[in-house]
């Protein structure tokens, strides 16, 4: 079990977060989405230009930018 | 039974398709006050009563930092609606709680409406609604808004929550030791002294606090300042206390726990699963396809351009129609008009005006019915997924391409739509910037003013010169909205984390409603502004009329040519009247104004001539291209047939290539025509922004302009 940024996470790799380290905004967008530590997530794709990911969350697709997937720090096995 | 229903719920969760279910055609769309959040109202009858159904803007969470969730807060808090449904997606319950815990904890006399139990049963989810009503403690009803499938048992449940009046008691959950007590204390004093008591309940105005939601902040420092301070005091020590023993802050600790609520809850088996729950569905499959790095864009590619051929074949007969229509009105006024002022107002102030509008309508329709559907159908999301990396360099979104490419991005759209389809970004500086740049585009009544300088001009580089153009405006557009992005609409990007919903076939019913109540809105409110405009161009082009001695000498020619025995009298009778129109053009404001300007245009290389038609052109592009056919005396020229006019300008001194670059340059970046000015104010909430976009533009044309005659000059192009 190794703990990574999830922008570092590879296609259809899993893993789950462990901690959302933002404030403000940001942080309360991605947690009210549902990225809050404990979550599962699972990479399916990134844009043509590598950015934005996009992942599966509880079931749904959701989309965020690499700068934005820095401060979501995943466990992955 | 008279009662008030809000609708709320996650964007995507099908809340407006179970809007259109309830209200059918009896909506209303209006705007919140002050702010752009679309409001929809309508009328729905149920067992003989009449219930007011309001749609709330759709929203992940209640937070202070969007306009939709303000909006949603204080309607819930301010208008107090008897029962608030909140519209869930069974597929998707766990993100969808979240709303509805934060609807409970405000005390909202809520209603789950559990929507497309199909869809989450095609997907294998089964969720026990009974068990989720008697966990939460609060009515559950499946539904399939698609279908109208348990529209009345939903409805009765409305109903019962609105009769038992008892509202509802707010949902208490637990943070944690630390935040529970920092609530504790915080509400007792909340309610000692009423505290904000419009705003939410005690506990709700403590959390909101502990969140530092700066609404909530300001109105509490602005009612109470010695309460809030000692409120802040204990959020400033709890805050303290928390990042030494859990590294985080009460707003993140806030939600984490919500969603620990909600994961509780769900754990009593209310969801069954057939199948793992991250697995690839069939929207999956697709998206392999339609987000593959190399097809992707490629589809995008065809249907982007599927969409605006789509837009542009289909509308060109129906605006044939309207334009006909006007030009039957007009043709009917002048006939039974006498010859004067009135007659010239009503023909080329009013029916002229009004037709320049409506003759929008088709393409309005058609590119809103295009839009909606590759919204609803979830594919403008994707595009936004693809194309985010490329806007966000200059401070713009994934989704700005379909408001630039409607504009004009591949030449021949227009600026009207193109501003309207912003609407689909949900990011406000980011629209803002949007808006504000997509008029830059070269939209279809602009070719014409290109068509003409490039017959003039540059007749053996026509493709080359159009390309350039179109490369011209699209890097204006991209570097102004850069420029914007760090000037005055400076701010950091809005976050983009965004759902990928599911795809879905779109209803024809919703599709229908949502492209004639976004039209009707543009007939309504540009429709009474436009006409003043108009007439106040008219107006301007048309007084002070020439003086009496002046009027008499082109009669006096008239005389002469009448009594010779010319042959060709019915063509020198026209010459005059061309030479009249010319010099009543120049006697008037519009024309004066014109010649005062010149002193300042040379330095572009336009004299007063051009003036006039560009000042013209504010009312509508189309105008630039006559105005200078009146200017130079051939008449109005038909922007279709400008052949004469292409070579006037070829053999006049005046001009030559670099004055013909500059007016290409400042064409394409001057003052968006009035329609658009009218649509700007309105998308973008305030008449300054429309100011902005007409003052700005004009300067940075007029720069560029400078720019390009000067050193086209220099480099001996004269």
């Amino acid at each position: 079990m190794v703990r990574i940024m999830l922008r570092r996470m590879k296609e259809n790799q899993s893993g789950v977060i462990t901690a959302v380290r933002v404030k403000g905004e940001l942080g309360r967008r991605i947690r009210d989405m549902g990225l809050v530590p404990g979550t599962a997530v699972k990479v399916c794709g990134r844009a043509p230009l590598y950015d934005p990911v996009a992942l599966k969350v509880m079931g749904f697709s959701l989309t965020l930018r690499n700068s934005e997937a820095d401060h979501i720090e995943v466990e992955v096995g | 039974m008279q009662a008030t229903i809000a609708l709320a719920g996650n964007p995507n969760s099908g809340k407006t398709t179970l809007f259109n279910a309830l209200t059918g055609a009896r909506q209303h769309v209006g705007n919140y006050p002050g702010v752009t959040v679309e409001t929809k109202e309508g009328v729905c009858s149920h067992r003989g009563g009449e219930l007011r159904i309001v749609d709330l803007p759709g929203t992940y969470s209640l937070t202070a930092y969007s306009m939709e969730e303000i909006v949603t807060r204080d309607f819930l808090t301010g208008r107090k609606p008897d029962v608030v449904i909140d519209v869930v997606d069974a597929s998707n319950l766990e993100r969808n709680l979240f709303l509805a815990v934060q609807l409970m904890e405000m005390g909202a006399p809520l209603v789950l409406c559990l929507n497309m139990v199909d869809a989450a049963r095609n997907r294998g989810i089964e969720v026990d609604a009974g068990a989720l009503s008697t966990l939460l403690g609060v009515e559950v009803v499946p539904t399939v808004a698609r279908t109208g499938k348990g529209r009345e048992a939903l409805l009765d449940a409305a109903v019962r929550k609105a009769q038992d009046g008892t509202g509802s008691e707010p949902l208490v959950i637990s943070y944690g030791n630390d935040l529970d007590e920092a609530i504790a204390s915080m509400q007792d004093r909340i309610r000692s002294r009423a505290f904000l008591a419009g705003a939410g309940p005690a506990r709700w105005i403590a959390l909101k606090y502990l969140e530092e939601d700066a609404e909530i902040l300001g109105k509490g420092d602005a009612a109470d300042p010695e309460l809030s301070a000692s409120l802040r005091e204990v959020v400033r020590k709890v805050s303290l206390h928390i990042a030494r023993t859990l590294d985080t802050e009460p707003e993140a600790l806030i939600s984490d726990q919500r969603y620990g609520y909600i994961h509780a809850l769900l754990r009593e088996g209310i969801v069954r699963r057939q199948h793992d729950e991250n697995r690839m569905y069939v929207s999956d499959r697709i998206d392999r396809f339609l987000t593959h790095r190399l097809l992707g864009p490629l589809v995008m590619l065809v249907v982007v351009m599927g969409l605006y051929r789509f837009m542009f074949t289909y509308s060109e007969r129906p605006v044939e129609w309207v334009e006909g229509i006007f030009a039957w009105l007009g043709r009917l006024a002048s006939a039974h008009l006498p010859e004067g002022m009135l007659r010239s107002l009503v023909v080329s102030g009013v029916i002229d005006g009004v037709g320049g509008v409506l003759s929008f309508v088709p393409l309005i329709l058609l590119m809103f019915f295009g839009i909606a559907f590759l919204e609803d159908s979830g594919y403008l999301a994707r595009v936004a997924f693809m194309l985010d990396r490329v806007f966000r360099i200059f401070g713009l979104h994934g989704n700005s391409v379909m408001a630039f490419i409607v504009a004009g991005g591949i030449a021949g759209g227009c600026a009207v739509p193109g501003v309207m389809a912003a609407r689909t970004l949900r990011s406000p500086r980011e629209r803002l910037a949007t808006i504000l740049t997509v008029p830059f585009m070269n939209c279809g009544a602009k070719l014409p003013v290109f068509a003409v300088l490039i017959a003039a001009f540059f007749a053996e580089a026509r493709e080359t010169v159009m390309f350039a153009i179109t490369l011209i405006s699209w890097a204006g557009a991209l570097l102004a909205a850069k420029l914007l992005r760090s000037t005055v609409i400076r701010g950091p990007a809005t976050p983009f984390v965004m759902e990928l919903p599911p795809y879905r076939v779109p209803t024809l019913r919703g599709l229908l409603i949502h492209t004639w109540e976004r039209t009707w809105q543009y007939i309504k409110k540009a429709g009474t502004v436009i006409l003043a405009i108009a007439i106040v161009l008219w107006a301007m082009m048309t007084f002070p009329a020439l003086s009496d001695s002046h009027s008499e000498r082109f009669e006096r020619e008239r005389a002469v040519i009448l009594a010779s025995a010319s042959t060709e009298r019915a063509g020198e009778l026209e010459a005059v009247a061309r030479a009249e129109a010319e010099a009543g053009l120049r006697h008037s404001v519009a024309g004066r104004i014109g010649g005062a300007l010149e002193r300042v245009t040379r330095w572009a290389g336009f004299d007063w001539r051009t003036n006039i038609a560009l000042l013209g052109g504010f009312g509508a592009k189309e105008v630039v291209v006559s105005t200078l056919g009146t200017a130079y005396s051939l008449g109005e020229v038909d922007p279709e047939r400008s052949g004469g006019l292409a070579e006037t300008l070829a053999t006049n001194p005046g001009w030559n290539r670099a004055v013909a670059w500059s007016l290409i340059i400042f064409t394409i970046f001057y003052a968006p025509c009035s329609v658009t000015v009218v649509c700007i104010v309105r998308e973008a909430g305030s008449w300054k922004w429309g100011a902005f976009s007409v003052l700005f533009n004009t300067a940075v044309a007029f720069a560029l302009a400078v720019i390009v005659y000067q050193a086209g000059m220099a480099l001996g192009a004269g």
